[in-house]
């Protein structure tokens, strides 16, 4: 399979198929972080680290010790583990999270000033583990997933800056009393998933 | 209702509507909206959450007391994980056709915000009765608001409810059409937030 396969894999990941807009996924998050535009680079360059680390190494778990005949390599080719992938994959996220954590304070004070307060959020951010099911779910290869885990990543950067820039704005319009906040957000969310879907012919 | 106390009775009741979780706390609305295609999806998705979050709230009750406050969070998801997982073992079993359907959307309950903050905010101060009825209407809530998304998404979606027709067929010879965008993801976000903006203007004195 060429670049260009990889090319509209992370196309289709970053605009498509939005992980926010599409899927719903880390929705909370994505409404409680969007009111100012600094928080909300902080979280999605967060998102985009932890997601481009964690996708690869669940694909690693999985096709190597939990799917359907995944450990034949030492001689088990009958054992199925694959009930355990949620178990598995929210304690190689929380363990990835500590780790950047630590790793971001000893060698990149700076990056962990910013990021600090957003890593431990994203522990439970549905997107992260929502990006490894897919990758479970959809069957891709290493490469892919890397691809996959990546461009999810960029596209929550994507919408969640896009809507805090938006709120931004909006503290000067006229919404009705009772539509403010929340209410507000979603709408706004289904005119930017809406704008979004406008890329879905797009296909290299 | 003599049998439950003042107390029970507000975890049991408030989250319907005056703390409603998805509406006003914001809690929990990556499930929310990607199960609210069809009704039917939605009561299941509503069915698996209220079976978790009551049960983890008791859980989590009985055992609060041994529950050492720096590891809570990982002691409160190997919980919540174990009861997702379980149930979506159970819908594999039984209802494969509706677990396909819901994919991945299952598996994620376990980082759905309603779960963890119920048991972080309730169930780790409260006894087991109370906890298990918080769990209980916080499910209930949830799943109101759920199905109302689900309800609407289908009706002017496809036309149907609980996959029987709705709107009659002369309509559509009168050249009604479904509305397609209802479908489609942006449909879901417009819904919830007019659903939020008319639930804040109709309890507006209850509600903060």
């Amino acid at each position: 399979m060429g670049f260009e396969h990889y090319l509209s894999l992370l196309i289709k990941a970053v605009f498509i198929e939005n992980i926010v807009l599409a899927y719903f996924l880390g929705m909370c998050s994505f409404l409680a972080i969007s009111k100012q535009v600094e928080t909300s680079i902080g979280l999605g360059f967060a998102v985009i680290f932890v997601l481009s680390i964690t996708a690869p190494i669940n694909w690693l778990i999985t096709t190597y010790l939990l799917k359907d005949g995944a450990l034949a390599w030492i001689g088990l080719p009958e054992i199925n583990l694959s009930y355990l992938n949620l178990i598995v994959f929210i304690a190689v996220i929380a363990a990835v999270v500590q780790l950047v954590e630590m790793f971001l304070d000893r060698f990149s004070p700076t990056l962990y000033q910013s990021l600090g307060i957003y890593l431990p959020l994203i522990a439970v951010n549905c997107s992260i583990l929502g990006g490894s099911l897919f990758l479970v779910e959809r069957k891709y290869t290493f490469i892919e997933s890397s691809v996959f885990g990546f461009g999810s990543g960029l596209g929550f950067f994507l919408a969640i800056v896009a809507l805090a820039s938006i709120r931004h704005r909006m503290k000067y319009s006229n919404v009705p009393e009772q539509l403010k906040g929340v209410g507000m957000a979603m709408l706004l969310t289904g005119l930017i998933s809406m704008a979004f879907m406008a890329f879905s012919g797009i296909d290299i | 209702m003599a049998i439950l106390s003042k107390k029970s009775r507000s975890a049991l009741y408030d989250p319907l509507v005056k703390t409603n979780p998805i509406s006003l706390s914001v809690l929990g609305i990556c499930s929310a909206l990607a199960v609210t295609i069809r009704v039917d999806q939605a009561l299941i998705m509503t069915g698996a959450v209220i079976f978790v979050l009551s049960t983890s709230n008791t859980i989590i009750s009985v055992i609060r007391k041994y529950i050492p406050s720096r590891t809570r969070i990982i002691i409160q998801l190997a919980i919540i994980a174990g009861l997702v997982s379980l149930i979506d073992q159970v819908l594999m079993a039984y209802m494969y056709n509706m677990s396909k359907q819901l994919s991945v959307f299952v598996s994620l309950i376990v980082t759905n915000c309603i779960v963890m903050g119920r048991a972080d905010a309730y169930a780790m101060q409260n006894p087991a009765g109370n906890s298990f009825l918080d769990g209980l209407g916080n499910g209930f809530g949830y799943g109101a608001i759920l199905i109302a998304v689900a309800f609407f998404r289908e009706l002017f979606g496809s036309g149907t409810i609980y996959g029987i027709s709705i709107i009659p067929e002369f309509v559509y010879n009168l050249g009604y059409e479904n509305l397609g965008l209802m479908v489609l993801s942006p449909g879901a976000f417009i819904v919830l937030g007019l659903i939020v903006w008319f639930q804040k203007e109709i309890w507006k004195e209850k509600v903060k």
